[in-house]
């Protein structure tokens, strides 16, 4: 089986005044169709970058990034938004909906971009709604709802244009603990259902909850392995483990 | 995503901020209602201007001779044999000796009437015809007859409509009235068109002294150039010199009028046209800040999978459809001052000056507001489409 996506010796380095500054070192893993895998890191270990280069915000510097077989280093900005809108459904720390739009018109956005009939994206965004419990409140703005019912706006909105990888950003980041582990189980649900869900996190106790973890630091991958093996939640430094990138 | 889609969604960004909106389209309104009513005020002054030439006839050509000496002088009889000589382009004469004196009904001093001397050809010149009585005869020219006819006002004011046969004195000269004049303007108006009497020129010299100037028509009007050469040159032979006559041809002085107005509009109207400048650049302002303020929702939208073609038709359909209101909104408020204008030109000038908007103005105007939308929009459409989708999902 091929793998959805694919890092080979991904490396990022951005400009700062006359130094470069190395986000992602020569990271290299596999995720499979159907895994649910958090990445984490503390800040600075390059994990945002890995996130933005999968969701094709970003491509690598050096190294390939293979999605679903595609070589998106290679790719056009206008051929980056359209796999966005094709193959990956955003979940933001901040839900990132839009203000002015009703929750109907937020999810079915990237069904617009896509040239769905507005007839056609109006009817899968009320059934994506529904399906994160927010069926009736379709008329609402995002303002009017609670924190964790715009999270379900987001992930609905992630879901809509059945994308290949569900690429969630700090989900629980901007959320209360209860309504955070509520978010963590529709993810899971996800999971179930089949869907590739790629959670991004700085905290273990989130991480734990996914099959896998990457964790990063300093642009390397220090731990590629499941997430119920012990050393998958320790820190390798603070373990005195060596391979460490910091060195 | 469709341009109907654009369309719908830059309308639904316009209304969220109404205020702003309106204030950004200020600029576009005022500049498109005075290219409107400017170009409007041009036309009605046009129309005005040939209405008052096309009274008098734009076949005629005027002549005004002065007295060379006792030897080369100019009367009546010289000036139609002129004309006899040249009956291949010219046709009938009259001369014009403008009287002085006011005009005595009974007891009655009426200081507002011109009385000229004319000739019986005169009415057909002019394009006047004779409503009761009889117009002027040549008989009267040769007997040099106490007669004359008289405007629609005089008749109506001071004979209750029965002026044929009554007697008025003009000049300290008793005349009898033996024709009224059909009425010329919708309103009889003291001073007006209406307000006028004729007597034989003849009778007139002897009054005011010899004519010294002549309204000649033309056979046709497309002859003009030839008619005035033809004209100039039996003149020349009399004065032997051009310093002691004009002619002056009623089309070429429409034209000239006419030519003078159409630069007059056109210098105002750029002027105006300014405004939808500067309006344009109120509007690329406006835009260039809205672009900072939703540079989230740029990021958002791009994250989503909007290309940058989709963006930037978002921000120029914004723009565009903000100055294409602003449009309307100016050919709206455009029209309106135009009517108003209309309305204060026929009070206080007691003249009839139509200000019209034109559809070509009124079309040009709007194309010109749509047009500056998309220039002054694209600068902040690019800049908007250009964002880095990273940069922009984390703008605060």
């Amino acid at each position: 089986m091929k793998p959805l996506i694919e890092f080979q010796q991904v490396c990022k380095f951005y400009p700062m005044g006359d130094t470069t500054v190395v986000a992602a070192d020569h990271i290299s893993f596999q995720i499979f169709q159907g895994e649910f895998v958090a990445i984490v890191g503390s800040s600075g270990s390059g994990k945002s970058t890995c996130m933005n280069i999968i969701g094709c915000l970003d491509v690598p510097s050096e190294g390939t990034y293979l999605l679903k077989g595609q070589d998106v280093g290679r790719m056009n900005k206008n051929q980056l938004a359209e796999i966005r809108n094709e193959l990956l459904g955003f979940i933001f720390q901040q839900y990132n909906l839009l203000p002015k739009l009703n929750l109907v018109e937020n999810v079915e956005v990237p069904l617009m971009y896509a040239g769905v009939p507005k007839k056609e994206r109006r009817e899968r965004a009320r059934t994506a709604l529904e399906e994160v419990g927010l069926g009736n409140k379709w008329r609402h703005r995002p303002m009017e709802l609670s924190g964790g019912q715009q999270q379900r706006v987001s992930i609905a909105r992630a879901l809509v244009g059945h994308p290949a990888v569900i690429l969630a950003d700090e989900p629980t980041g901007a959320l209360d603990s209860r309504t955070g582990r509520e978010v963590l189980g529709m993810l899971q649900d996800l999971h179930s259902q089949g869907h590739t869900v790629v959670l991004i996190t700085h905290d273990n106790t989130i991480a734990v909850q996914a099959q896998r973890i990457i964790r990063l630091e300093d642009g390397h991958v220090v731990y590629d392995g499941p997430s119920d093996a012990p050393e998958a939640v320790v820190t390798p430094r603070a373990a005195g483990r060596k391979g460490g990138a910091g060195a | 995503m469709t341009l109907a889609e654009s369309l719908q969604l830059a309308l639904k960004n316009i209304v969220s901020s109404k205020v702003r909106t309106f204030l950004t389209m200020l600029g576009i309104i005022i500049g498109v209602a005075a290219v409107i009513v400017i170009v409007g005020l041009g036309n009605g002054l046009k129309t005005y201007v040939t209405d008052s030439f096309s009274d008098m006839g734009t076949n005629t050509l005027t002549v005004s001779v002065m007295s060379r000496g006792s030897t080369r002088s100019l009367d009546a009889e010289d000036m139609y044999d002129i004309v006899a000589e040249n009956s291949q382009y010219l046709d009938l004469c009259s001369p014009t000796v403008t009287m002085g004196g006011f005009v005595k009904i009974g007891s009655e001093t009426v200081s507002t009437t011109s009385s000229t001397g004319v000739s019986e050809d005169y009415f057909a010149i002019a394009n006047v015809a004779v409503a009761s009585g009889r117009g002027l005869q040549y008989s009267d020219m040769v007997t040099r007859s106490k007669v004359c006819v008289i405007g629609a006002y005089l008749n109506q004011a001071y004979f209750g409509g029965n002026g044929v046969g009554q007697t008025l004195r003009v000049g300290g000269q008793s005349l009898e009235v033996v024709g009224v004049l059909e009425q010329q303007e919708d309103t009889l108006e003291e001073g007006g068109s209406d307000d006028c009497l004729y007597l034989p020129y003849t009778t007139a010299e002897r009054i005011s002294g010899a004519a010294s100037s002549y309204t000649i028509t033309m056979r046709d009007e497309n002859y003009i150039d030839e008619s005035v050469a033809a004209l100039e040159a039996s003149l020349y032979e009399v004065f032997a010199s051009d310093d002691y006559y004009t002619v002056t041809s009623m089309a070429e002085m429409l034209e000239t009028m006419t030519s003078m107005i159409n630069i007059l509009v056109g210098v105002l109207a750029g002027i105006a046209a300014i405004s939808l400048v500067v309006g344009g650049i109120g509007i690329m302002n406006i835009m260039l800040v809205s672009v900072t303020e939703r540079t989230r929702e740029i990021g958002i939208r791009k994250s989503l999978g909007a290309k940058e073609r989709y963006i930037m038709e978002q921000f120029v359909m914004e723009a565009a459809l903000t100055s294409a209101l602003g449009g309307v909104m100016g050919i709206l408020l455009g029209d309106g001052l135009s009517a108003a204008a209309s309305m204060v030109v026929a009070r206080v000038m007691e003249e009839s000056l139509t200000v019209a908007p034109t559809v070509g103005a009124v079309a040009l105007a709007f194309g010109i507001s749509v047009g500056i939308g998309i220039l002054f929009g694209y600068l902040p459409a690019k800049k908007a489409a250009r964002l880095n989708p990273i940069d922009a999902l984390h703008y605060d």
